[in-house]
Parts: C-alpha cells; sequence; structure tokens
C-alpha cells in the first residue's frame, strides 16, 4: 500500500484485496441495485457501521496487542441498560452515570487483570466475563430485555442531533478513529502496544510496562463499548439487551480481521479498521436491499467470516517454533 | 535444651510436614479440587432443594446429563488434544435436526435416522478437524465461526420446517423407549454416556491413538519430532467430538420428538464451563474423561439446581461466567505453580541436636587427630577418571572402580597403567563387592543392586523391596542404593540412602536430616529383598565383620556407626558402636590385622551442627537461597580412620594439603597398600601402609585362598 491507499499489485495483502472487493461490490451495487447510490443511503450504510466501527476501533486496539475482547457486546449492552435502568428508576443522572462507568472500568480493569497478572487466555477470561455480565445485568439489575430511554433525556436528544444531514454517530466514530489513529501512530504508549503485541517476551525484556499497559488496553476496549452502547441506545431510543446473543461480537471480530489486523498480533491499524466497516456496510446494505432473510444474512456473514480466517491462516500463518504451547 | 530449643524440636519432628510434599508428588492432587467441588455442589443443591436425590427426580435430570456428558466427553477429548471445539452446540442441534428430518419428514426408520445425525456429526466434526488440524487454523476461532455457521443453518432449517415436524404421523416405540424409557432404572442416554466413557477412558489411556492424543496435547512439536502424525491425530479428535455431539443430538430428538429454536443453545459455553471446571487442562496434555464428567455434573446440577429454585433470565449464564473464570484461572495457576509450590514446600527439615566430639585438628591429640599421610599417595588414573565412589580389587590384583559416566573401569595389575571399560551399567556404581563366584556386585545409584560376572555379563539383582504400609510416595523403589556387602552365606546386605530424595540431591537430604534410610538384605536363593532396619539418618557404607556373625554400617549424616546382629542372642537387632565422629563416615572395609577402614567424605562443622538445632533457619535458606549458597555439609576435608571390633579408634589418615584426597569415600587394603577413592575426585590413590600385612588381600579374607 502507498500512502493513498491504492493497492500496490506486487505486495499484494489481505487489507488490498478486501479495499478492492468492496470497490468492486460497491460498483456492482451501484449498477445492478437500484436506490444504492443515492446521498440517503450512502450515509446510511456508513451510519449502519458506524457503532460496529467504533466497537471494532476498541477490538482493534486489543488485537493488535495480541488479545481479544469477547466481552466487547456485553458491556455495550448492559452498561447502558443498567444505566437507563437506573435512570427510570429515578437515580439521579451523575450517580447513575458514575456508577455505570465504575462498573465498566471494573470489568475492564478484571479483564485486563486476568489476561495480565494470571495469565489466563484472553479468550477465556472475556468470554467469563461476557457471560458473567450479561447474566448479572439481567438476572439482578434489569427487569425486562429492552430499557427504554427515559424522555427527554440527552442520550434521546444525542440520537436526534444531525450535522449536515448526517447522524452524529459518523461523527463520533469518525472522531474515535482519528484519536484512535493518533494514539497508535503518535504517542509511546501506541508504538509500544505494536511491540507488545509482536513480542511480549521480547517487548517485557527491553523495560516496556507489557502488564500495565494489557489493563490498560481492556479497560480502554470497555470504554470504546460504552460509548457504542450510549450511541446505539440514541438511535433506537432503548436498548435491547438480546444483542448479546446476536452475532454482533462475531461482526467486531469479521470487521478486524477482514479489515487485515491479523489474529496473532503486532498487525494493522485504523486504516483496516475502515476497510473492513466499508465492506460489512456495503455488503449488509446490498444484501437489505436484495431483501435477504436475516438468517441468511447471518450465514453468508459466517461464511465471510470462516473465508477471511483461513486467508488470514494462509498469509500470517502460526509460527510452530514460537507459538507457546495452549495458544489456542 | 532450652524451651525454645524443645518447642523447635516438637514442632519439627512431631508435625509431619513432609507429607504435603509429597502428597502434591501425586497425580491425583489434580482430581482433588473438582471432585471437592463436585461434592460440595451435590452437597448444597442436594440440601436445599426438596426431593433432589428422589429417584424419579434424578431419572429425569440425568437424562439430561447422559447427553451433555457425551457433548463433554468429545469436548475433553478435543483439549486433551490441545484444542478446542466451540461448534458442539451447532453440530448437537444439527444432528438433532437431521435425526428428525429423517425419521418425521422422510418418515424412514428410526435406524436410518440415528445414520442420518451421526454423518451429520461426523462431517461437521471432520470440516473441523480439516481446518484446525490440516490447515492449522486457530481452533478457538475457526470453532467460533463454524458455531455461526452451524447455528445460522439449523435456524433456517428449523423456521423451515418446524410445521411439517409438527404434522407428521410418524412414531416408532424404539425412539419412544429411547426418549422415556429406561433400563435397570437408568436411561439409554446415561447408558450410552457410562459406555462411551469407559471406552474412552480406556482408549486415552491404554491405546496407541489415545496416548497420541496426549501426547499432541502435551507438547506438539515433541509429538512431531517423535513421529506421530500431529495433524492427523487433531483431526481426529474433532471428528470424534463431532460423533458425540451427534449421539447426543440424536437423543434429544427421540426425547423431544423434535427441534426447536433451543436445541442446544449456550451448549458450547456449558461444556467448556465443565471440561475446565473438571479439571481438563487447557492447551491439553492433561485431564481425563473423569474430569470432564465430574464438570459435567457439577455444571448441570448448578445451572439447573438454580433453575429449580427459581432464578430468573440471565442467571445461568451470570453461574457459568463465574465458574468459568474461577476455574481457568484456578486451572493456570496450579499448572504454573505447582513445581514451585512442590519445590517450596518439599524441604522439611528436623531438628536435630549432634553429640559433642573430639576434635580431630592436627596436634589435638585424640584418635581422630588427622595427619598428612594420604597426600603421599600414588595416583592412579589421575584425569582419567570421575568419580571412583568406591574401588575394590580382584584376586588377579586388578582394581575396579564405578565412574559418573555410568562405568565399571578396570586398571591392570601390577602399574596399574593401563585401563578398560570392563562393563557399562548407565546409573553411577556406588559401593562394590566381590562375591564368591568372582561376580562384581554393585549398588547402582538410583537404580538397584546389579551383579556383573566375570564376562561382564550385567544383571540386575534388585530394584525394589516391600512397600512400607505408611508411605505415601511409593517406597518400594530403591532411591539410593548406596554400599553393598556380601555374609559368607551369599546374601547381599545393602544399603538405601533415603526415600525422599535422588542421588544427586544428596545434599537436600543432608539439610532435611529425615531419617528414612535402610538396610536391606538380598538373598540370591530366591531372588527376594526384605527391609532390615528402617529410619537411619542416611545408611551408608556396609561391611561384613571378620567372623562374619555381624556387620558395621555407617549413618553418615548422624556420624554414628551401628554393628548389626546377622546371629547370636542379638541377632535382627542393631546397636551403635560408634557414635559422634568429627566426621560423616562413608564406605567401611576390613583391614589386614583384624580392624576396619572406614572413609569420611566430610566434616562436621560447629555452623552446620548448630543449623541442625535451627529446622525453621533450614527451611528459609532452601526457599530463599540459590543452591551454591546453601550451608551443608563440609566436604572438602575428609579422610581414613581405622577402627577395632569394638568401636575404638585406631588412627586416622588425612590430607592436609587438599591436593589428592580432600574427601574419601572409599579405600581398600589390598597387600599392604591402602587404595582410596572419592565420590568427586579424579583419581584413586595408592597409599603404602605401613606395617601392614603384605599378602593380605580382602577376597582371600571373605573366600579363602584361590581355589
Amino acid at each position: 500500500m502507498n500512502a493513498i491507499g491504492w493497492p500496490n499489485w506486487r505486495r499484494l495483502n489481505q487489507e488490498g484485496i478486501v479495499f478492492a472487493i468492496a470497490i468492486l461490490l460497491f460498483a456492482a451495487a451501484a449498477l445492478g441495485l437500484p436506490g444504492f447510490l443515492t446521498a440517503d443511503n450512502l450515509v446510511a450504510i456508513v451510519r449502519s457501521v458506524s457503532v460496529l466501527g467504533i466497537l471494532a476501533l476498541g477490538m482493534a486496539v486489543v488485537i493488535i496487542g495480541r488479545g481479544i475482547d469477547l466481552s466487547a457486546v456485553a458491556i455495550m449492552a448492559m452498561s447502558v441498560a443498567w444505566y437507563l435502568q437506573l435512570l427510570n428508576t429515578g437515580t439521579s443522572d451523575g450517580l447513575a452515570f458514575a456508577y455505570v462507568l465504575a462498573g465498566v472500568l471494573a470489568i475492564g480493569l478484571l479483564n485486563g487483570f486476568l489476561v495480565a497478572y494470571a495469565d489466563v487466555p484472553a479468550i477465556f477470561v472475556t468470554l467469563a466475563t461476557g457471560s458473567f455480565v450479561f447474566g448479572y445485568v439481567r438476572s439482578q439489575l434489569i427487569t425486562q430485555d429492552a430499557v427504554p430511554v427515559p424522555q427527554g433525556h440527552w442520550v434521546e436528544l444525542l440520537g436526534g442531533v444531525r450535522f449536515l444531514d448526517i447522524p452524529v454517530e459518523v461523527f463520533v466514530f469518525a472522531g474515535l478513529a482519528f484519536l484512535v489513529f493518533l494514539f497508535l501512530r503518535y504517542t509511546k504508549w501506541g508504538r509500544f502496544i505494536y511491540f507488545a503485541g509482536d513480542n511480549p517476551v521480547a517487548a517485557r525484556n527491553i523495560g516496556i510496562p507489557v502488564r500495565p499497559m494489557l489493563v490498560l488496553r481492556y479497560a480502554l476496549s470497555a470504554v470504546v463499548a460504552l460509548i457504542a452502547g450510549l450511541l446505539t441506545a440514541a438511535s433506537l431510543h432503548s436498548i435491547n439487551t438480546r444483542v448479546v446473543n446476536s452475532t454482533l461480537l462475531y461482526d467486531i471480530v469479521l470487521v478486524a480481521v477482514i479489515g487485515g489486523i491479523g489474529l496473532s498480533g503486532g498487525r494493522g491499524g485504523v486504516r483496516n479498521v475502515l476497510v473492513g466497516a466499508a465492506l460489512i456496510g456495503i455488503l449488509l446494505n446490498a444484501m437489505t436491499i436484495i431483501d435477504i432473510p436475516l438468517l441468511y444474512q447471518n450465514l453468508i456473514k459466517a461464511a465471510i467470516l470462516l473465508g477471511a480466517i483461513i486467508v488470514d491462516g494462509i498469509i500470517n500463518p502460526r509460527d510452530e517454533q514460537t507459538a507457546q504451547q495452549g495458544d489456542i | 535444651m532450652t524451651f525454645r530449643e524443645r518447642l523447635q524440636a516438637w514442632r519439627y519432628n512431631l508435625v509431619p510436614d513432609h507429607l504435603i510434599g509429597e502428597i502434591l508428588t501425586k497425580r491425583w492432587t489434580d482430581n482433588a479440587i473438582p471432585f471437592l467441588a463436585l461434592v460440595a455442589t451435590l452437597g448444597v443443591f442436594g440440601s436445599i432443594i426438596p426431593g433432589f436425590f428422589k429417584l424419579t427426580s434424578l431419572q429425569e435430570s440425568t437424562r439430561q446429563l447422559g447427553e451433555f456428558s457425551l457433548v463433554v466427553i468429545g469436548m475433553t477429548v478435543v483439549m486433551l488434544g490441545g484444542g478446542i471445539d466451540l461448534s458442539v452446540g451447532s453440530i448437537f442441534a444439527l444432528s438433532c435436526f437431521s435425526a428428525v428430518y429423517a425419521f418425521f419428514i422422510l418418515e424412514q426408520s428410526i435406524w436410518l435416522a440415528l445414520a442420518a445425525a451421526l454423518a451429520t456429526g461426523l462431517v461437521f466434526g471432520a470440516i473441523n478437524g480439516y481446518l484446525v488440524g490440516y490447515l492449522r487454523l486457530r481452533a478457538f476461532l475457526t470453532t467460533l465461526v463454524t458455531f455461526i455457521f452451524g447455528r445460522a443453518l439449523f435456524d433456517i432449517l428449523v423456521s423451515t420446517y418446524a410445521a411439517d415436524v409438527q404434522l407428521s404421523q410418524a412414531s416408532s416405540d424404539v425412539l419412544d423407549f429411547i426418549g422415556d424409557g429406561t433400563f435397570w432404572g437408568l436411561s439409554v442416554s446415561v447408558w450410552l454416556a457410562v459406555i462411551l466413557a469407559i471406552v474412552t477412558h480406556i482408549a486415552l489411556t491404554r491405546s496407541r491413538p489415545g496416548w497420541h492424543v496426549l501426547a499432541v496435547g502435551g507438547s506438539r512439536r515433541s509429538a512431531h519430532n517423535a513421529g506421530i502424525r500431529v495433524r492427523r491425530t487433531v483431526f481426529m479428535t474433532y471428528v470424534f467430538s463431532g460423533f458425540c455431539s451427534s449421539i447426543g443430538g440424536f437423543l434429544i430428538a427421540c426425547r423431544l420428538s423434535g427441534a426447536g429454536p433451543g436445541t442446544g443453545l449456550n451448549l458450547e459455553i456449558m461444556a467448556l464451563t465443565a471440561a475446565v471446571v473438571g479439571g481438563v487442562s487447557l492447551g491439553g496434555g492433561r485431564g481425563s474423561v473423569v474430569k470432564g464428567l465430574m464438570g459435567a455434573i457439577i455444571v448441570l446440577t448448578m445451572t439447573n439446581g438454580l433453575i429449580r429454585l427459581g432464578y430468573g433470565t440471565g442467571t445461568n449464564q451470570m453461574v457459568l461466567g463465574i465458574l468459568l473464570a474461577v476455574a481457568v484461572t484456578i486451572d493456570i495457576r496450579w499448572l504454573k505453580n505447582r513445581h514451585k509450590v512442590l519445590n517450596e514446600v518439599y524441604v522439611a527439615p528436623v531438628y536435630l541436636k549432634m553429640g559433642e566430639t573430639q576434635s580431630a585438628a592436627p596436634g589435638s591429640g585424640t584418635p581422630y587427630e588427622l595427619d598428612n599421610r594420604l597426600s603421599a599417595a600414588d595416583h592412579i588414573g589421575l584425569g582419567e577418571l570421575e568419580g571412583p565412589e568406591d574401588v575394590i580389587l580382584d584376586r588377579d590384583d586388578h582394581l575396579y572402580c564405578g565412574t559418573r559416566h555410568g562405568e565399571i573401569v578396570r586398571f591392570f595389575a601390577p602399574d596399574y597403567k593401563r585401563s578398560e571399560v570392563f562393563a557399562h551399567i548407565g546409573g553411577f556404581p556406588l559401593g562394590l563387592a566381590f562375591d564368591k563366584q568372582g561376580n562384581l556386585i554393585s549398588c547402582v545409584g538410583a537404580m538397584g543392586l546389579y551383579s556383573v560376572s566375570p564376562e561382564r555379563e550385567v544383571k540386575r539383582l534388585s530394584a525394589e523391596t516391600a512397600r512400607s504400609w505408611t508411605s505415601i510416595v511409593d517406597d518400594a523403589r530403591l532411591r539410593d542404593p548406596n554400599d553393598c556387602d556380601i555374609a559368607p552365606d551369599g546374601r547381599i546386605y545393602f544399603t538405601d540412602s533415603t526415600k525422599r530424595y535422588d542421588a544427586h540431591d544428596w545434599a537436600l537430604d543432608s539439610i532435611e536430616n529425615r531419617a528414612t534410610g535402610r538396610l536391606l538384605v538380598y538373598d540370591p536363593k530366591d531372588g527376594s529383598t526384605k527391609t532390615l532396619l528402617d529410619g537411619y539418618r542416611y545408611t551408608n557404607g556396609v561391611c561384613m565383620a571378620h567372623d562374619g556373625k555381624s556387620l558395621f554400617f555407617a549413618e553418615s549424616w548422624a556420624c554414628r556407626v551401628h554393628r548389626y546382629w546377622l546371629e547370636g542372642p542379638k541377632a535382627g537387632t542393631a546397636e551403635c558402636v560408634i557414635r559422634d565422629m568429627p566426621g560423616y563416615p562413608d564406605n567401611i572395609n576390613r583391614a589386614s590385622d583384624g580392624n576396619y577402614w572406614m572413609a569420611w567424605l566430610g566434616m562436621r562443622t560447629p555452623s552446620f551442627d548448630l543449623s541442625l538445632r535451627h529446622p525453621d533457619m533450614r527451611k528459609r535458606m532452601t526457599r530463599r537461597l540459590p543452591q551454591d549458597e546453601w550451608l551443608f555439609p563440609n566436604i572438602n576435608t575428609g579422610g581414613v580412620v581405622k577402627f577395632n571390633e569394638k568401636g575404638g579408634i585406631v588412627e586416622t589418615l588425612g590430607d592436609l594439603s587438599g591436593n589428592a584426597h580432600p574427601m574419601v569415600t572409599s579405600m581398600r587394603e589390598h597387600k599392604g597398600y591402602l587404595f582410596v577413592g572419592g565420590i568427586l575426585n579424579n583419581r584413586i590413590g595408592r597409599y603404602k601402609i605401613s606395617g601392614a600385612h603384605p599378602n593380605w588381600t580382602s577376597p582371600a579374607s571373605y573366600w579363602g585362598g584361590k581355589p
């Protein structure tokens, strides 16, 4: 890839392929599907992938550091559900938000602590905490699956904010993407994430605080999930906790992996998330316009994700010599 | 003795600390935590849920348990092979649907439905196996994706055919029996789970494919290097998991006579939690079917129990999340720290107050007074030898010794310049003795009692004795056979220095100072080995008395020599003949003047004697200090002591220069010369003894003149 993002065919990589596919798909949809290439639909595409993209940004930071956060969707839905429940039962806004922020940070720190200091594989930690967060909030803190946003609350107002007819989550996505880009590219800790993801032992040996940084990444991912959840609630005026059992989580991994962020860590960046989000956004929008049922969409997405993982496995083969025992 | 010291003596000599370490060396301690969790779970839920243990209630819940256990068995095998299979829920659901479709919609026989279910599971498993095994993708994400794929497919199929299934008229007695019947009070699913568990257990522990699975899970690279087909083995584990899940799916199809959107939902996280809670290690190689089943019972009891107690939506996920997080963390920490814990607690020193001793300092005027005579010894094999612990000469004056390299080396008379490897044993030969037929008997460190015939044929005589009743770690094995001697009737008396440590860890044994040394006898007539005496602090040298009616043996860390009676009124008992020596005794051998030679491998020091009265200090020392800073017996000075039949000290020889024989582990008198060996030395010394009998030899002393 060169500076402006066009693929260099001699050094073809996954990002380039995906970008090319996205453009082809875009062109095909623009030509073949009526109503695709309209301003409203293009805004809808960007809007539909904004929340997904925000979650994928958090996931990307974790994956680059050779981790994964399977609790992201649970945190996103359950934290906001709890927040709205607190508001609906009369807790003051500031206090409720403080509770929720503390809870989200606690889960993020717990994830990070177990991964960094107890050496438990990230996959299991986050699978367990995701299950716990969903179960705990659903059974103890809220009373039904969907929690509505109180009338006139700022979350509701946030959903109505438009600038140049573009909804606010698009700007949040863009802003966050820029911030994460700056963080990964220009800050010391951002660069360290690549080192730690590429070779944690070497990173530790040269004095990088690998473990505190791990904790930081999971906390960051949890906060990003909270932001994504607030935006979801803003646009839908409620939060449905059943989203935890949907395939949203795998869509997030899909966006990150298909964009070319290697699951073995140390590679990729914000651009990969954008490319992945573009492809998925176009794909979902096209499938919706063609009127493919949701169940079949899941099947297609799963097939694409499988293909992405196989390609990832071929492009970034696991190194048997350095792969750790039990690294599954 | 001060009160503080008495307290220490009680604390460290009466409390059996060493048992903790010995229990931790047992593999079954891995099972202890899940087993306790199982008992606690059953106890808690059994007591708070009324009628939990009632037969009908158990029959209903065990039906589900049977199906779940089948899935967990499959998951366990995959995890043992180093992978993970998250698609079990999808396989379960799809197999269920296949069976339902074949039976209710195509109206085929129930057996064809079973075949359809199995085929679905095997194909799905084979896809997983191909992706993970042959393409080497990451197991977790790959099976996660195939799980989503399978689930999406199942949802589509169920929503398409649900109505048709409802309307179907198909029925079968076999199906009803599998779904609702019992056989000897247990449902079919439980029987199937039990049979599959037994078969899988036997396959894993006693068959080649099962070992291959464990080997691949334990260390993929080593398994590959050992010639195991790693990829195919991994592939097969996923196929097996698909097979197990498909049987489970078939059973639930029979039980519910249909398939619904909830079939197999959350099954993957439940099965994973069950396997991990049961103690099957992530990353493979450790675990068993039994552990998986224990986990299955725990998880199912908890989730079902909470539902029956009336907790609402989400409780299951909460509990599963907590269980999974706690179990995974314990598993990881336990595997990582087990060795550390073991190292920390294994050394459990005891209190010992050594008696006052006479000085061995030159010029002190005691019989123990060391001199410099041994520094004048000629050297044999200087630089060629490493570790001649014991030396012995045969009737033709050839000299034999063991070496660190696991060989017995022979030096040829008369000048002992030429040498050859007499026999290769493989372990470190320590004590040596010739029997009447000229066979060379040797105690081989960590291996046992061996015999080398004059034709160089090596034969193992004994490697074990009877196990004592109170032992935790099997003490039948000879851990540190040290020295041997042969009675006139041919029986071989030998020592096994410690039950707690291997031979090369002798320093730890001296620091712990626990009395676990044994005196044993091997009877060549029937090949049996018996323990005669137990509970000495590092039994070492053995020597038959000149009259053959008793033997002397050394107790190194207590600096004592005992006499064990073979005949006479005191037969079978031991008495201490020399106590509180200034040196640590090693091998004992006969002298030509009717006395005995005894080697000192090292000298007591006031500091180490003091540390023996402070077991807490020694414990801290082994835990916190690196090995080369430990305080343990001084082995830089030793000597040779001659004592008489009554235990009186006649004289003491030493090497004050420290060049030739700083420590001595053995000496043998032969034709007026004393041949001196040391386990850390690089030579054998030959010292001319003034006034010794010029023709006396040890073989002649034992077995008479040349035949």
